[in-house]
């Protein structure tokens, strides 16, 4: 099983980097840009056999998948004090 | 007085620090490898600046899973001076030893400059021998050094006194313009609740002798040995 998992900057954290690119894009041509913020996106692949998720029917399989990569993200992927995220687990 | 240096893959002020603490202070130091897990008898312990395996993720993220890390935490959690220098810092604040967090700097570039920075308390074990509102030029080097804390907990800082250091002009006065990277409040250094882990940006090791520059950064060193010696020494 795959889970997606993006990582952005707070909305009240400034964004230096996303401003920058908002202003590169602004100089292309692209007037209509209001706001850019950059983040960071992890495919974490997970081993079908995990036992922890063994024998449980898809439903159960699939929220005990994002409880673990929630954690993942909570633990390291992000750092809750600035960052927030969202986790998304495909098929 | 003994200082161990804890050497991460990647650190670059490890040398720095050891040469300031042992050459210029002339105190005991030893480099420390961040896979031992003990901090070999430490009186102090320094974690210096770098890039701590490669900065990947975020400044300091990984290199909170070192196993040195336990035994700071543990020398820190008895009160062991512990002071985290530009990615030392950044790592004390990954591994929750100080609270807040760094954003790239506001102008989205690495700065390497000397600055002013005002000493606001002399009550750590890295000010101790520092005068109030005493201005220190100290060399800053960082890309990531815009410090961040959610304002219920940067009013928190302000309150119980936690800002050690402040980026200021020459005379001591806090401006948006002396602000090397955009950090809340102009913060350059805090401290934890119990005062003994001081993280800061600039390098107070590369300023240690008049040939690099400065001088004034021996001063912090050589609080941590004024401390420790009119204090309790505490072994790790």
């Amino acid at each position: 099983m795959k889970a997606l998992v993006y990582v952005t900057l707070k909305p009240s954290v400034f964004d230096p980097q996303g401003h920058v690119v908002a202003e590169a894009l602004a100089t292309l041509g692209y007037q209509d840009v209001k706001d850019v913020r950059q983040g960071k996106f992890f495919e974490v692949e997970l081993a079908d056999a995990d036992p922890a998720t063994a024998n449980l029917s898809t439903e159960a399989h699939r929220a005990k998948v994002e409880a673990r990569v929630t954690e993942m993200a909570d633990k390291l992927l992000a750092n809750p004090v600035i960052e927030s995220y969202r986790v998304e687990v495909l098929q | 007085m003994k200082f161990s240096i804890v050497v991460f893959p990647g650190s670059n002020s490890d040398y720095d620090a050891f040469y300031a603490v042992s050459r210029v202070v002339g105190e005991q130091a030893e480099l420390v490898w961040h896979k031992d897990t003990d901090l070999k008898g430490a009186d102090a312990v320094i974690l210096p600046g770098g890039f701590a395996h490669g900065d990947y993720l975020r400044t300091g993220a990984i290199a909170r899973f070192s196993p040195i890390m336990a035994a700071v935490k543990s020398f820190a959690d008895r009160g062991g001076p512990v002071l985290g220098i530009c990615n030392g810092f950044q790592v004390l604040l990954e591994a929750g030893l100080l609270p807040g967090a760094m954003v790239r700097n506001d102008r989205v570039k690495f700065v390497s400059k000397i600055v002013p920075v005002r000493v606001e308390q002399t009550d750590t074990p890295f000010t101790a021998a520092c005068a109030s509102q005493q201005v220190l030029n100290l060399p800053i080097a960082h890309g990531e050094g815009n410090y961040y804390a959610p304002p219920d907990q940067l009013e928190a800082l302000e309150t119980n006194r936690q800002v050690i250091f402040r980026y200021t002009d020459p005379a001591g006065e806090v401006g948006a313009d002396w602000n090397p990277n955009g950090s809340l409040n102009s913060i350059a250094g805090i401290c934890n609740r119990q005062r003994n882990v001081v993280g800061l940006m600039p390098h107070p090791e590369r300023a240690s002798e008049l040939a690099l520059g400065s001088a004034d950064g021996r001063i912090v060193l050589a609080s941590a040995v004024k401390s420790v010696m009119e204090g309790v020494r505490l072994h790790a």
